[in-house]
């Protein structure tokens, strides 16, 4: 244990809802950083890209997310998922996001020890309520050094 | 947006594409446009105390690469599902490959059909960096 790593939520613990207002122009910067000049994430229509809603915790206010609770120095992010339920998030769609610890496992390190895992899905929905899509991020907690059994 | 009309059968492969050599700008370009500043990215003091070589890409950024790949394999408007799993780091000056194969192909009762491709993003030295998947809705009305 660590002083520093705050106590993790439970699985079923949800975070505060919270706005993600999708721009025009940060999407246009997320895609020059993805190097893709695909027209669909340029102008005033812009959709978009797969990866995109990563950048949605910008807009979370402090606390009101999730605590995966694992020890940053032995922090992976082990799997990212997006599900999009019908057509993509555009610029100017304002969202509703909400975060849910789903699911911890354990499972036996590598070298000993145990590894433990977080899912953690988002979730976003439009202005009717409609769930539009989901993120869904796995985190693992390595096993920690000298723990070989 | 013009619609695919090519083939879509399962075994069907992308013409692989590379990205590369990676600079620590695509890095720093990453980090601001993402919100992740996590420095193990961008600051090599802060990543050699760490234990690293030197700073690497986020996992995040390959898989937005991966991301560009297969969006402009299949159209970005008709992404339905996208799914990475980090296995390997990438360091500045990788390149990094782009594949793609068509695993399954289902048709959908409105003439639609949901595409599913397996997603693979390696380094030079073969080792994969970033596995994945996808679904795509490849609307109908396209001639065959």
């Amino acid at each position: 244990m660590t002083t520093t790593t705050p106590e993790a939520s439970p699985v079923g613990a949800v975070g505060t809802p919270f706005e993600v207002y999708v721009e025009r122009g940060k999407i246009r910067e997320f895609a020059a950083a993805m190097q893709s000049d695909n027209p669909a994430y340029q102008g005033p229509e812009a959709i978009i890209p797969p990866t995109f809603l990563t950048t949605a915790t910008m807009w979370a206010p402090p606390g009101s997310r999730v605590t995966v609770g694992f020890d940053r120095r032995r922090l992976l992010h082990g799997e990212q998922e997006y599900v999009f339920h019908g057509p993509l998030p555009r610029a100017g769609d304002r969202l509703i996001a909400q975060e849910r610890v789903v699911d911890r496992y354990t499972k036996p390190g590598k070298r000993g020890g145990e590894m433990q895992f977080a899912v953690v899905v988002t979730e976003f929905r439009n202005e009717a309520g409609d769930l539009v899509a989901e993120a869904r991020a796995t985190f693992i907690q390595t096993a920690p050094k000298g723990d070989a059994s | 947006m013009t619609e695919q009309t090519i083939d879509l059968a399962p075994g069907t492969t992308a013409p692989p594409r590379d990205f590369g050599p990676l600079t620590r700008q695509m890095f720093v370009r990453y980090s601001g446009a993402s919100g992740d500043l996590n420095p193990m990215h961008y600051d090599d003091t802060m990543a050699r105390a760490a234990g690293n070589p030197s700073v690497f890409s986020q996992g995040m950024h390959q898989s937005a690469l991966l991301a560009t790949f297969a969006t402009d394999w299949l159209g970005a408007e008709h992404v339905r599902r996208f799914q990475v799993r980090f296995r390997e780091q990438v360091w500045p000056d990788d390149v990094l490959t782009c594949t793609g194969v068509v695993e399954t192909v289902t048709d959908q009762a409105d003439g639609s059909r949901l595409v599913t491709v397996s997603l693979t993003c390696s380094r030079q030295t073969g080792a994969v960096a970033i596995s994945g998947s996808a679904d795509f809705l490849i609307p109908g009305g396209a001639p065959a």
